[in-house]
């Protein structure tokens, strides 16, 4: 039993199964950011006051932050580029060199979670914090979560290369989906939360 | 393969699709229980519970007369389990798995490991859900809306609620995103949109739902997760004073949001409740009267534009909370505007019937039942879809009388239908008829004997929160006397689950045995084998006409399947 349009796309739709799969749930993750958003929303015109982000939060640190992920989504296109031209060791460096921004992302932001614990202030001390620690820490899991799918990718690749290089070249480009919506998710973080 | 592969961690669809509706169906059970235990104590208030009143212990019912605190726990787990444990499994997982990717021609769904996860997913939420109950001060016992802030000051079982809320949603969420790749992209060839069955079409509208619905729910888990756990206050307002304190927290929370974030997902939810079960109903209609379906097309616009409307309604659940006339104005025009397609969809089911000569067997009884059935629970949301009747009902029997119309006679009459009508495809067998209309009338009966009595103590104004049934209620002394004659009937009920009980699995061992097409069907599940094997159908599906050939002059047979080419 095989189940068609894993690789090659549906005549009728354009679309292979995973890549129809991906987009549905980028859907889903807007959604889940948006009703954030909405709650941040909320939050800020009912309360009396609002106090500006750079006041409390570290500017200087979430633009490098910005420039890193930013650039982490440019080695993943490359890391596609290079699966595409069939070429699987610059894939492969790509790939570490995009969990490697991702990581020096998550080490900031460490730094910067540990400054604010250290001055005493935690999601409890006010509303405008607690959007702040929730919003940021969920785009931390995800993150996470991408490096975890990016890492297995680049360790698992060699074998699914050799037996369909098509299939693991579509597989990557979903990845690359996810990995450019959670920087996308950031670009919206980065001024609401720091500059507004 | 071996056992576990086979009938655990099973990545067939048809498996998957059991292991969904068996789950559902014990967990429907579960909720009924929990129902049965709340309807002693609102009849026989103050009394202790006879039989398993001991059991309970002290810190639920000491000496078997059952707390407040265990009475709310009841109220807010049977809310939860029968929603999202019960009928979302049963009508979603269940019927979506088994059947949706028959009815298309699959071989399987798109994703079969995803399926399977997240089948464990749901299974991993029920256990977190049940086992909440052992938890130093129980379960939940916030109702199932789980409003803050009396959510976020409850004791621990909220938290395990909203855990086992991440599983349950994170399995919504995975098994839509399949539903929606397996209808768009495992079409068999010549399958077009307007050639899918009407329950095609159902489903793949409840999976949109359940896909951008859920979402803002798990956010909405998240923050309250946040005010318990790491001390925020999203939904705390300043000043809150709990038993006769201000509570120390920085303040600044909106009770409302919670409100706004839970009704996003919960209106659009009731529609993932009842679509399902209109395309059952809509699949053995046209079976039973042997005729197309009346005005397919405009059931598939109505489903659609149900689809979009549910995401525009959901602040008709506030209507009293204070947001304001504007709001309500807003959302109660979105409302009637709603009740359009709902009606259109119920009448074309309606007209279906219109000179028919109609085969009344089990599954076409209950099929018949769920119309007026769904009728009445629709009529009745009327008044409370309208913001100035809605001051009057709100938070009454009334509103428990309305949707419990909908989803219980309605929907889980629907699902009773489904599992009669494709229980031979499953299994190969069918259901004795006799007993399945010994389960059909009683349960007819006693449905309507639980729930039109409360339209009654709605209209006195009888709270659904009190635990007494109204007994402290000074204006519900009319009404009361009422309270025994729905708890009865809810045991009657029980009882008349029985005969479906004994038949579900007397038939499995020795039912009749019969061939692919009992029901003498046009859509395409009833040309695979019955069982159907691992990957479905053993000839090539290529499909030429639409979904009800039923009657089509000049043919021999009065039915015309999909896959066939009409004789010249």
């Amino acid at each position: 039993m095989e189940i068609p349009y894993i690789v090659e796309p549906r005549q009728d739709t354009g679309l292979n199964n995973g890549k129809l799969g991906i987009w549905l749930f980028l859907a889903s993750e807007v959604m889940l950011f948006g009703a954030l958003f909405a709650a941040y929303i909320m939050m800020r015109v009912g309360g009396p006051t609002w106090p500006l982000g750079a006041s409390i939060l570290n500017v200087p640190m979430a633009t490098l932050n910005t420039l890193v992920l930013i650039t982490s989504s440019i080695t993943m296109v490359m890391a596609w580029a290079s699966l595409m031209r069939r070429n699987y060791s610059a894939y492969q460096l790509y790939m570490f060199a995009t969990v490697g921004l991702g990581l020096v992302f998550l080490t900031v932001k460490y730094f910067e979670y540990g400054h604010k614990f250290h001055d005493g202030l935690y999601p409890s001390t006010s509303t405008f914090l607690a959007i702040y620690f929730t919003l940021t820490g969920l785009h931390m899991l995800h993150v996470i979560a991408g490096m975890v799918v990016i890492t297995y990718f680049a360790l698992a690749g060699r074998s699914m290369f050799r037996k369909n290089p098509q299939w693991l070249t579509n597989r990557v480009e979903n990845t690359g989906l996810f990995w450019h919506f959670v920087d996308l998710v950031w670009i919206f973080l980065f001024p609401v939360l720091y500059l507004m | 393969m071996g056992f576990w592969r086979k009938y655990v961690f099973s990545i067939d669809h048809k498996v998957i699709g059991i292991q969904y509706a068996v789950t559902g169906l014990l967990f429907l059970s579960c909720g009924f229980c929990l129902m049965m235990l709340m309807r002693w104590q609102l009849a026989y208030p103050g009394q202790p519970i006879p039989f398993i009143g001991s059991w309970l212990g002290d810190t639920r019912a000491p000496g078997g007369i059952m707390l407040p605190d265990f009475y709310n726990q009841l109220g807010a787990m049977h809310g939860t389990i029968m929603v999202f444990l019960g009928v979302v499994p049963l009508a979603v997982g269940g019927f979506g798995n088994f059947v949706l990717p028959l009815q298309i021609g699959a071989v399987d769904m798109a994703f079969p490991k995803l399926n399977m996860i997240s089948y464990w997913c749901l299974f991993v939420g029920g256990v977190i859900m049940l086992g909440s109950f052992f938890l130093p001060g129980g379960a939940a016992q916030s109702g199932w809306t789980s409003y803050a802030p009396l959510a976020d000051i409850a004791p621990t079982g909220q938290t395990a609620w909203l855990f086992g809320m991440i599983f349950l949603i994170t399995s919504s969420l995975l098994g839509s995103m399949n539903f929606i790749v397996t209808t768009i992209q495992l079409r068999a060839k010549g399958l077009t949109f307007f050639r899918l069955p009407f329950f095609v079409w159902a489903q793949f509208v409840t999976s949109f739902l359940l896909l951008l619905a859920f979402p803002p729910l798990e956010a909405a888990g998240v923050l309250q997760l946040m005010d318990r756990l790491a001390g925020t206050s999203f939904f705390l307002p300043t000043g809150l004073v709990v038993s006769g304190e201000i509570l120390q927290v920085s303040g600044g929370g909106s009770p409302l949001l919670w409100q706004h974030l839970f009704w996003f997902l919960a209106h659009p939810e009731v529609y993932v409740l009842i679509l399902p079960a209109m395309g059952i109903v809509a699949e053995i209609i046209a079976n039973n009267t042997r005729k197309p379906l009346w005005g397919y097309r405009s059931m598939v616009y109505s489903v659609i534009v149900l689809g979009f409307l549910s995401f525009v309604v959901w602040a008709h659940h506030m209507f009293i909370t204070g947001m304001g006339t504007v709001m309500s104005s807003f959302f109660q025009t979105t409302t009637m505007i709603m009740s359009i397609p709902s009606v259109i969809l119920l009448s074309c089911l309606f007209i279906s019937l219109y000179g028919a000569s109609i085969r009344f067997n089990t599954p076409m009884l209950f099929a018949l039942a769920f119309l007026p059935m769904f009728g009445i629970g629709g009529l009745t949301g009327l008044p409370l879809g309208l913001s100035a009747p809605d001051i009057a009902l709100h938070d009454t029997y009334y509103v428990i009388g309305h949707f419990h119309y909908i989803v219980a006679p309605g929907t889980i009459f629907a699902l009773f239908a489904g599992i009669y009508y494709w229980f031979p495809k499953a299994t190969g067998r069918r259901m004795s008829e006799f007993l399945g209309k010994l389960h059909f009338w009683p349960s007819l009966i006693f449905m309507n004997g639980v729930f039109m009595p409360m339209f009654i103590q709605g209209f006195a104004g009888v709270s659904r929160r009190l635990a007494d049934g109204g007994v402290t209620y000074s204006f519900a002394g009319n009404v009361t006397p009422l309270n025994r004659m729905m708890s009865w009937s809810a045991w009657g009920l029980a009882l008349a689950q029985l005969p479906f009980i004994i038949n579900f699995f007397m038939s499995m061992r020795s039912g009749v045995k019969v061939g692919n097409n009992p029901w003498h069907a046009t859509t395409l599940e009833w040309q695979a084998p019955s069982p159907p094997p691992h990957g479905n159908f053993t000839q090539d599906i290529v499909v030429s006409h639409g979904p009800y050939e039923y009657s089509v002059p000049g043919q021999k047979e009065d039915f015309l399947p999909q896959n066939q080419p009409a004789e010249a």
